[in-house]
């Protein structure tokens, strides 16, 4: 088998890999638009709070405590605890509920039946006084997250494709773990809206808010659920991403990563948004294996969303997205 | 009454006396955004250092140093605002701490007569004062640090590093490319083949770059990053188990939270350095005393000593002191633009200064003339000890190969100086 041929396999395992990172993103902003039809432009900046709370929480440190010492002149900094990853974890997961409820009470309670255009706006708000509010609570310096995943180059798979292939395989273990949690994500998720009585009436709220009210579906609890689950998604990439650069205000910016994943998945499909990471990142990162060098390289941030427009021209929806009729 | 009111201030006047004004000192920060974790420190550090001089010495002068914070965001158009919006008022001297801001500041400071201190980042060639007249880059630029970095890879290899590969891991923007031209010209000089290896902002993914460092095996990364870049090239550089003594990052990919997130893998990365590290100096114990004892500090006192708080707290010194040389320049302690500029162009560092300053080896010897504002272009190499959580400095300040980089500097100013139709030339 040739090198260049070896090489290319390595770089589609690992664009399987990175595409799973990018689906999980993708994952909160499908949550929301199917159950209420809101595009969350604040989805990246929740993953960054949530991120962001979780070493907090961990850490045992004070929130808002730069503001307390300047306002009270005093010096508190930490509660003196240091929490084991998975109690950090459900705190974490608490705490986004409790966003979550907020989030409904103060901002989209009021916005009901407003233009889906209204909503994306009070998402862009929501996102930067979420930025804000995460630098004031718990500082923007960059924070080291460890919930105890593993890192680095998976020996196994190395040492197995070097006797295959005479050429070891690079796999980091963090994306394996990524892979493993994404997928059981989604089986759940999938498992919740198809089988759950609380699934269906997400369902219900996504085809039609007045006619699940008028079955008695309560509109709030949903909407409330929902931003959970998504707030919880959030959290899961914000571990998987701040587990590799540090906990910092560039996660935000992961949703960038998400936007052709949708673009191509649909921004109404839980499968889809598998589907489409899995693409976006395979095609993102052979494109620059075979292209990138030919082309002065960084090419990846451009050419998903290239590809994502490519599949728009054959099918707008998405490839997993509903197809929207509308009859004169 | 008005009229009481009025006579009532004019005789306050009087009583005291000609009233100097502050010395502005524009501090064009950024403490929001994707690179508030480099900004803060540098920001803090610069801040404290003029309220360390208000505190303990009364001033620059016995005039008052005033600071006028203005946030950036790292946002290009955003900091022309705030140039816009604080030229007015008597700023002396502007630190953009951005490459992008620096390039659309240079033809405003040159026309309004403020002058720009870019120090380590900026437009390279306005080392040539003959050309950029308002811009000083002193003491080291881009071009310097990737000579210096070469420099090291050839004082580790008994001096020839013939046919060893090297990579650059570059941020895909105008600072990343900046080290380019001078490495491809270091290539030819020592005969090492250079490979290109953009990474886009911000380089949160960096998969692909470093599965290619991978197959291709150089012997060293050169990195030119800035933000979450750096901290995941550094760790993916872990991950494929690439030498961290072999990883070497120019003075922006160099501090406290690039390595931290790494953890111990981070062990024995290098960064390219200008100016001490640590706070092992005597000014860091009167910062203590006259700024974070006293509740002054700018920010809350926790990055004193950090690497890129020492870098603010190092251009805040240099502005000082050239406020100082321009006072005895034009014997006035009420200086203006115009005057700081002059200072600028006659400021002299040496070692006695340093030790007086209570920072002594804190950086290199130094003289800015009008032919040369770039300063000596002298760097050091610290080495990151993750046991200790420290940068500790492994050489002394040396030279870069200024052979190589003057017919550089000279191309490019002679090119911007044609294009902008200006005459080159010293008063």
């Amino acid at each position: 088998m040739s090198e260049q041929l070896v090489y290319a396999m390595e770089v589609f395992l690992n664009g399987l890999m990175a595409g799973v990172l990018y689906a999980l993103v993708a994952l909160g902003f499908v949550l929301i638009y199917k159950a209420s039809g809101i595009f969350n432009y604040a989805q990246g900046v929740m993953a960054l709070f949530a991120a962001a709370t979780l070493v907090g929480i961990m850490k045992g440190q004070v929130p808002f405590s730069h503001l307390i010492n300047a306002v009270f002149d005093t010096d508190i900094h930490h509660f003196g605890w240091h929490l084991p990853a998975l109690a950090g974890i459900l705190l974490a997961a608490a705490f986004m509920v409790l966003l979550a409820w907020m989030v409904q009470k103060f901002v989209f309670r009021h916005l009901v039946g407003q233009e889906p255009i209204i909503l994306f706006m009070a998402t862009i708000g929501l996102a930067y006084f979420l930025e804000g509010f995460s630098d004031l609570m718990w500082g923007s310096e960059i924070k080291k997250l460890d919930v105890g995943l593993p890192q680095g180059m998976n020996t196994w798979i190395d040492e197995a494709t070097f006797k295959i292939f005479d050429y070891g395989f690079f796999i980091d273990n963090l994306d394996i773990v990524a892979t493993i949690i994404a997928a059981i994500l989604v089986f759940a998720l999938v498992l919740f809206s198809q089988y759950t009585k609380e699934g269906r009436a997400m369902r219900a709220v996504a085809d039609d808010h007045q006619a699940a009210l008028s079955v008695g579906i309560n509109l709030n609890f949903v909407w409330v659920m929902v931003w959970s689950l998504a707030g919880f998604v959030a959290l899961v990439a914000g571990i998987m991403w701040g587990t590799k650069s540090g906990v910092q205000f560039s996660l935000s910016l992961i949703a960038l990563k998400a936007l052709p994943v949708l673009m191509l998945g649909g921004f109404t499909s839980i499968p889809g948004a598998i589907v489409g990471g899995l693409i976006i990142g395979v095609g993102e990162k052979l494109f620059e294996f075979a292209i990138g060098p030919m082309v002065g390289g960084a090419t990846e941030n451009w050419f998903a969303y290239v590809l994502a427009l490519i599949f728009l021209v054959f099918r707008p929806q998405g490839l997993f997205g509903e197809k929207i009729i509308e009859r004169v | 009454m008005k009229k009481t009111l009025a006579t009532m201030a004019l005789a306050a006047t009087m009583v005291a006396g000609p009233v100097m004004a502050d010395l502005v000192f524009p501090s064009l920060s950024y403490r929001t955004g994707p690179y508030a974790a480099g900004g803060i420190p540098f920001a803090d550090g610069y801040a404290d250092y003029f309220t360390l001089l208000n505190e303990r010495d009364g001033g620059i002068g016995g005039v008052k140093a005033k600071l006028l914070e203005c946030e950036t965001g790292y946002n290009t158009e955003k900091g022309v605002e705030c140039y816009e919006a604080t030229k007015g008022e008597g700023a002396l001297v502007y630190q953009p701490l951005s490459t992008g801001i620096t390039y659309q500041l240079i033809p405003k400071t040159t026309a309004d007569d403020i002058p720009m201190h870019t120090m380590g980042y900026g437009r390279t060639s306005a080392a040539n004062g003959a050309v950029f007249s308002h811009t000083f880059n002193y003491p080291a630029n881009y071009w310097n640090g990737a000579s210096i970095g070469i420099n090291h890879l050839l004082e580790i290899n008994g001096g020839d590093i013939k046919g060893k590969k090297v990579a650059l891991v570059y941020h895909n923007s105008a600072y990343g490319k900046e080290p380019i031209r001078t490495l491809e010209e270091l290539s030819k000089k020592h005969g090492y083949e250079l490979n290109l290896v953009p990474v886009d902002h911000p380089g949160q993914e960096q998969k692909s770059q470093w599965l290619q460092i991978r197959r291709d095996k150089p012997d060293y990364v050169i990195m030119y990053g800035w933000g979450v870049m750096n901290q995941v090239a550094i760790q993916e550089a872990a991950n494929i188990r690439f030498p961290m003594e072999n990883f070497i990052g120019i003075w922006w990919s160099g501090a406290e939270h690039d390595v931290l997130s790494a953890g111990d893998k981070a062990n024995g990365y290098k960064a390219i350095t200008f100016h001490g590290v640590g706070r092992d100096f005597p000014v860091f114990d009167d910062i203590k005393t006259h700024v974070v004892d006293k509740g002054l500090a700018a920010g809350a006192g926790d990055q004193v000593g950090n690497v890129l708080y020492n870098r603010g707290l190092y251009a805040a010194m240099l502005a000082a002191e050239a406020a100082k040389t321009a006072q005895g320049i034009h014997g006035t302690a009420d200086i203006t633009a115009s005057m700081m500029r002059d200072g600028m162009e006659a400021l002299e560092i040496n070692e006695e200064k340093m030790t007086a300053l209570g920072m002594p080896n804190f950086g290199p010897s130094f003289k800015v003339s009008c032919m040369n504002h770039g300063g000596p272009g002298l760097g050091g190499m610290t080495q990151w000890d993750a046991a200790a959580q420290k940068w500790n400095l492994i050489s002394d300040f040396g030279p870069s190969d200024m052979e190589v980089i003057q017919p550089l500097i000279d191309a490019d100013s002679a090119a911007y100086a044609k294009e902008n139709s200006l005459e080159a030339g010293c008063k």
